[in-house]
């Protein structure tokens, strides 16, 4: 790779107060200041924004698919997580 | 059997579930390949796609169609930034991309080296050649690559006033002046054959295409896009009153679509071969503006190393 490459960031726009940042794609840029304006430019020319975070992609740390099993399967089984678990009277309410 | 075609099995079973392949999925070469080439000249299209319509940005005929025009052309370079972004998960770089661009490795759509001659030809772009590209975009927008779908989910959101503002112009020509209306006419005689060319070979000369289709990179086939493409297109150039140079154009009951003329093939693979009007313009035109903005790229990344040193320097003193 190039080192004058620009580097990459992940960009997160709120749509509007009250709802979280949400990953919306990414863009190069020199540091973070010019990822924000380039941001502005990319992903809110039609108002889809309220807010905006940049994240250099380099300082994630995603998990690996190869890690799936042992990350998400162990919740498989836990079924007495869930509200329905519970075996309640039918007559009872507001429960 | 081999891990290998093991593997092969499980992520055709995957996408034929109907699931989305994400970046870091295992994936076979071939599939990872074919989208770092389809998705890089998808987005190569984008921001070639802008020259045509740059040139005319000058001399857009009032206010409203000047900003009509900016926008769309501004769009462009976002749509290309999005594409690029969804290529660069499949691990090639920004710079590789436009590296083979501009040694002419990388295709872009052919459409962009047919010359905009008058004001005439934004409508005719906006009207039938995005008109073309949201047929093939909208079966994309449920392409089995994640990033690439998404990416097309906002290009498609954005890309209907493209079409719109373009066949605004063609309206306001055909309801013009006989001189306007032989303006709006003759756009539409350069720019129909090519269009349909858009859609690329028959599915006969296709050989991507079975492979395409399996892996739910493509939904249909270029054949059944074209069709589509000209069945919605027909009325709108009723409505205009304007003519469709085709003379074997015409409605098939039986078959519930147009039939149409044969394709100049012949110009399709000469164009694709570089040998178009406008080839060596286009590519001159990008490998300028990369060669000669060379000095802001390495500027900006200066400028970003010096503030790093001087911010450590604070801090350590800190």
């Amino acid at each position: 790779m190039n080192k004058n490459e620009w580097p990459i960031f992940e960009i997160f726009i709120r749509s509007k107060n009250g709802l979280e940042h949400r990953h919306v794609g990414s863009l190069h840029a020199a540091d973070a200041v010019m990822a924000m304006e380039n941001a502005r430019d990319v992903y809110t020319r039609r108002q889809e924004g309220v807010s905006i975070w940049v994240v250099a992609s380099k300082d994630i740390t995603a998990s690996n698919p190869e890690n799936g099993g042992e990350l998400f399967e162990p919740a498989e089984d836990k079924i007495y997580r869930h509200p329905t678990f519970y075996e309640l009277p039918i007559e009872l309410k507001h429960i | 059997m081999s891990p290998e075609i093991n593997l092969e099995e499980q992520f055709q079973a995957r996408i034929d579930a109907g699931e989305k392949i994400e970046p870091k999925d295992w994936m076979p070469e071939k599939y990872r390949k074919t989208h770092i080439r389809q998705i890089s000249q998808h987005a190569h299209s984008e921001i070639v796609g802008m020259l045509p319509e740059g040139n005319w940005i000058t001399r857009a005929p009032s206010l409203r169609r000047k900003v009509g025009l900016l926008a769309k052309v501004q769009d462009e370079a976002g749509h290309g930034l999005y594409l690029y972004s969804a290529a660069e998960t499949l691990g090639i770089s920004r710079d590789q991309m436009f590296d083979q661009l501009h040694k002419g490795k990388a295709k872009y759509s052919s459409i962009f080296n047919y010359p905009t001659l008058s004001w005439a030809d934004i409508g005719a772009i906006g009207w039938l050649v995005d008109g073309a590209a949201i047929i093939n975009q909208v079966m994309l927008t449920r392409t089995s690559f994640g990033p690439y779908a998404r990416a097309m989910v906002r290009i498609c959101k954005e890309e209907s006033f493209h079409q719109r503002q373009g066949y605004e112009i063609m309206l306001g020509l055909a309801k013009g002046t006989l001189e306007q209306k032989e303006m709006a006419q003759d756009a539409l005689n350069r720019f129909w054959w090519p269009s349909l060319m858009m859609f690329g070979p028959r599915d006969a000369e296709s050989p991507n295409t079975e492979q395409s289709v399996k892996w739910k990179i493509k939904r249909k086939t270029n054949d059944e896009l074209r069709q589509q493409f000209i069945d919605i297109t027909v009325p709108q150039a009723e409505y205009l009153g304007l003519t469709i140079p085709d003379p074997d154009l015409k409605w098939n009951e039986e078959r519930g679509h147009y039939d149409f003329g044969e394709i100049d093939w012949n110009e399709f693979w000469q164009v694709v071969k570089g040998n178009g009007p406008c080839n060596k313009e286009r590519l001159g035109a990008r490998v300028n503006a990369w060669e000669e903005g060379a000095w802001v790229r390495d500027a900006a990344m200066a400028y970003s190393a010096k503030n790093k040193t001087q911010n450590s320097k604070v801090s350590k003193t800190a």
